[in-house]
């Protein structure tokens, strides 16, 4: 398949829980995402957008409900084979003891899906797109917090997914290259139609490229909608969230 | 503790179950077979020797005095191949590599690279465990080869020149010849090979289930050293037994 002609995959959650040590995290979440679609999940810290995105993938097990990708269950034998699933890392998570090239180029290596002087020319390709070009032979340890995570959305874009799961691509990003990563994302879904699921407390990124927004707290979904809807969320915590901005200033000025 | 065996067991099947995959690693297991070997030979010998040396000081001095130094050589050469070399150079790996191994696996948990190889669906196994057990595997029997050497030799070397013993080469080595045959030494090959396995699948077990920061990393490799240990003695008797059965 050629990949212009690629298109993204639809998502369906139902009933999602998950409780850690007795603690609930995930609380009876459901909720669908449309092939293509740029769907954003925002939340304050520790809501569970991270748990939640781990379940997308399969690195974690649900206790009740269920995930479907491509109306498959996601626990179905070779559902990786049959849909392309990536994800950016928050922490990058790029393997160490491999260099920025093998890192990038590891799906196509490790899966013989094209001989080593193609890997190396589609490793360049996509790292000049993420502004690594040369980076090659650094090691991970040799690149700031920003330029691990484009060398991790890098190796993502290798796998020409249907399905790209982003958990907080912006963090650590100045500004110039947190609006760089968001160009990238709506221009592989327009030019991919790649399905998006992007994890951010970052408002900005969020009202920037989401076709939908869901609010999460606390594990439950408190809304779902074009960002304009969300804006206009009635629920006191997201009015704080959404409204939150540096007074510390003028507060501390006050006698 | 049984569910920690039963996923062990588990770890070393699903790695005997890929290794027609093997050729496919076989840059890694070349990379880690340097790596014990390079990491690991010089100290091996000079343990060894070591051991050879006091084993017969302690046995030939009181042989001597009994008049049975002519079986000196038959001891050293017995207890090397069968029981120390085997069990020394197992004991000595797992602290030297399987707690490298626990603290790799674990670090890249930790960070999360494991998790990374799952969404570019590689498989941890595959990827990190089989070329591993495979290398511990071949390089520990023929550490196993080298201690047996160089402990014999040092086990002569004290024979000569302590004046306590002072018996020359040529009895040494004929007493170790006409005591020590293909079985014995292979007996402690076999031992070895099983002791490679357990070193290697506790290791990787330990340092795949690594939860908690560096705390947990320095955790997972306490626990995989001290569990190898551990199952390497309870084992050792059980092969001694099982190896002593068959030679009959």
């Amino acid at each position: 398949m050629n990949s212009t002609q690629r298109r993204g995959v639809g998502i369906q959650v139902r009933g999602l829980r998950k409780s850690y040590d007795g603690q609930l995290v995930l609380r009876d979440i459901s909720f669908e995402v449309a092939p293509g679609e740029v769907f954003v999940i925002m939340g304050p810290s520790g809501s569970g957008k991270s748990v939640l995105l781990k379940h997308l993938i399969g690195l974690e097990k649900p206790d009740a409900g269920e995930i479907l990708i491509g109306n498959e269950p996601i626990s179905s034998p070779g559902l990786m084979d049959r849909h392309r699933i990536a994800m950016v890392f928050q922490s990058s998570a790029l393997l160490n003891s491999l260099t920025v090239g093998e890192n990038v180029g590891l799906y196509l290596a490790e899966h013989r899906l094209k001989p080593p002087a193609e890997i190396e020319k589609i490793v360049a390709e996509k790292l000049e797109l993420v502004g690594l070009a040369g980076a090659q032979n650094k090691l991970p340890s040799e690149l700031s917090g920003g330029m691990k995570k484009r060398a991790a959305l890098a190796r993502a874009l290798v796998v020409e997914p249907e399905l790209l799961l982003y958990d907080e691509p912006t963090s650590e990003l100045d500004p110039l290259m947190a609006v760089t990563v968001a160009e990238e994302i709506l221009k592989l879904n327009r030019r991919m139609s790649v399905t998006s699921v992007v994890v951010t407390h970052d408002r900005d990124l969020a009202f920037g490229i989401a076709d939908r927004i869901a609010l999460i707290h606390d594990g439950t979904i408190y809304s779902i909608g074009k960002p304009d809807e969300v804006r206009n969320t009635t629920h006191p915590l997201f009015q704080r969230f959404l409204a939150a901005d540096f007074n510390l200033k003028q507060s501390s000025d006050k006698p | 503790m049984f569910e920690n065996i039963g996923q062990i067991l588990i770890l070393i099947w699903r790695t005997f179950q890929a290794l027609p995959l093997v050729v496919r690693h076989k840059k890694k297991v070349f990379d880690q077979l340097f790596e014990i070997g390079n990491a690991s030979l010089l100290m091996a010998c000079v343990l060894s020797l070591f051991i050879g040396g006091v084993l017969a000081l302690q046995t030939g001095v009181t042989l001597a005095e009994r008049g049975l130094s002519s079986f000196i050589g038959q001891i050293v050469g017995l207890s090397m191949c069968k029981e120390l070399g085997p069990v020394m150079m197992a004991v000595f790996i797992s602290g030297r590599i399987g707690s490298a191994m626990a603290a790799e696996i674990g670090s890249m948990a930790v960070y999360q690279e494991i998790d990374a190889l799952k969404t570019l669906n590689i498989n941890p196994v595959h990827y990190l465990v089989l070329p591993r057990l495979v290398a511990i595997s071949i390089a520990l029997p023929i550490l196993v080869v080298f201690s047996n050497l160089v402990g014999w030799f040092g086990g002569a070397v004290v024979s000569v020149y302590n004046y306590k013993v002072a018996i020359s080469y040529a009895a040494y080595f004929n007493s170790l010849r006409s005591g020590v045959d293909f079985v014995d030494v292979a007996n402690g090959l076999i031992k070895s090979l099983v002791f490679a396995v357990i070193i290697g699948a506790v290791s990787c077990h330990q340092g795949l289930r690594t939860v908690g920061g560096p705390r947990g990393i320095g955790r997972s490799v306490t626990k995989a050293v001290v569990n190898s240990i551990v199952l390497i003695l309870i084992l050792d008797y059980f092969l001694t037994r099982l190896l002593m059965h068959l030679d009959r």
